[in-house]
């Protein structure tokens, strides 16, 4: 099973696209990617879930992981996601509330974590 | 295959507890939920994300107790529900037992990157069952034709 992740650099964020299934057994590369990330010294990341076709709480783990490590650096973790069955994971376990979730990477970038649905 | 032809048969997968054959139990029963026409597509999602889920904690169950057995993920098509049931060789564990997270308001709750599993199985089907078994956990999931699922019903 592939799981894709590809990162740029926008405007001081680094965008990291996430492409396929993220469940137990992807989880651990995407968990890798964005922990060296943050050791590159990259505070500011978004994470663009528009190319994920699945993900599960091993999947939302990552991120919670993710958000507390930049955190802990005044850093921030900024989520692009538009398609509903995604969406829904993060509702039913109320991570709206705890995620800053962006229709676009522009929103995102533009809005910094003052903005968009989960702000 | 028409839904008389489907119902009552049971299908049954074995997979090692290993965590690149999650996806595969996805698969299978996504395949075989779409073939019921009674269940729609995001609740055959809702199904695929709960079964997903469940394996998952049979896999870390199966780590846990360093046990060498496979997971058994068996369908049931019936008249009016398809029912997943996932059955581990762990040493189980007691639903009843896990902590209860912080509100996703209090910034504690960052502090928990697991555990979100078994409140999603919850939310996503119709029905769940958490029964002992001689040898680990038995998780019996429930989708009924015709429910709408959350935030619909």
């Amino acid at each position: 099973m592939d799981l894709g992740l590809d990162v740029e650099e926008r405007d001081g964020f680094a965008v990291l696209s996430v492409r396929g299934e993220v469940d137990v057994y992807t989880a651990p590369r995407f968990r890798e990617r964005l922990i060296e990330l943050v050791s590159e010294g990259k505070h500011k990341i978004i994470v663009d879930l528009e190319g994920v076709d699945f993900l599960d709480s091993t999947g939302l783990g990552v991120l919670v992981g993710g958000l507390k490590r930049l955190r802990s650096h005044d850093g921030d973790l900024l989520l692009v996601c538009t398609q509903s069955r995604i969406l829904k994971v993060f509702e039913i376990t109320g991570l709206t509330k705890v995620f800053a979730i962006h229709d676009s990477v522009d929103a995102a970038v533009g809005g910094g974590s003052g903005g968009g649905a989960g702000a | 295959m028409t839904d008389r032809e489907l119902a009552g048969e049971v299908v049954e997968l074995e997979i090692p507890a290993r965590a690149e054959f999650v996806a595969l139990a996805r698969l299978v029963v996504s395949a075989l939920a779409s073939s019921d026409s009674n269940l729609a597509d995001e609740r055959i999602d809702d199904l695929k994300l709960a079964v997903s889920e469940a394996c998952t904690n049979a896999i870390e169950a199966h780590d846990a107790a360093g046990s060498q057995e496979r997971v058994l993920v068996r369908c049931k098509t019936g008249d009016d529900s398809l029912e997943v049931c996932v059955e581990d060789r762990g040493h189980g564990f007691d639903p009843a037992q896990l902590p209860d997270h912080p509100p996703v308001t209090d910034p504690d709750r960052l502090k928990f990157e697991r555990g979100l599993g078994i409140p999603l199985i919850r939310a996503l089907v119709d029905e769940v069952e958490f029964s002992p078994t001689a040898q680990g956990t038995a998780v019996r999931l429930v989708m009924r034709h015709g429910a709408n699922g959350i935030g619909t019903g």
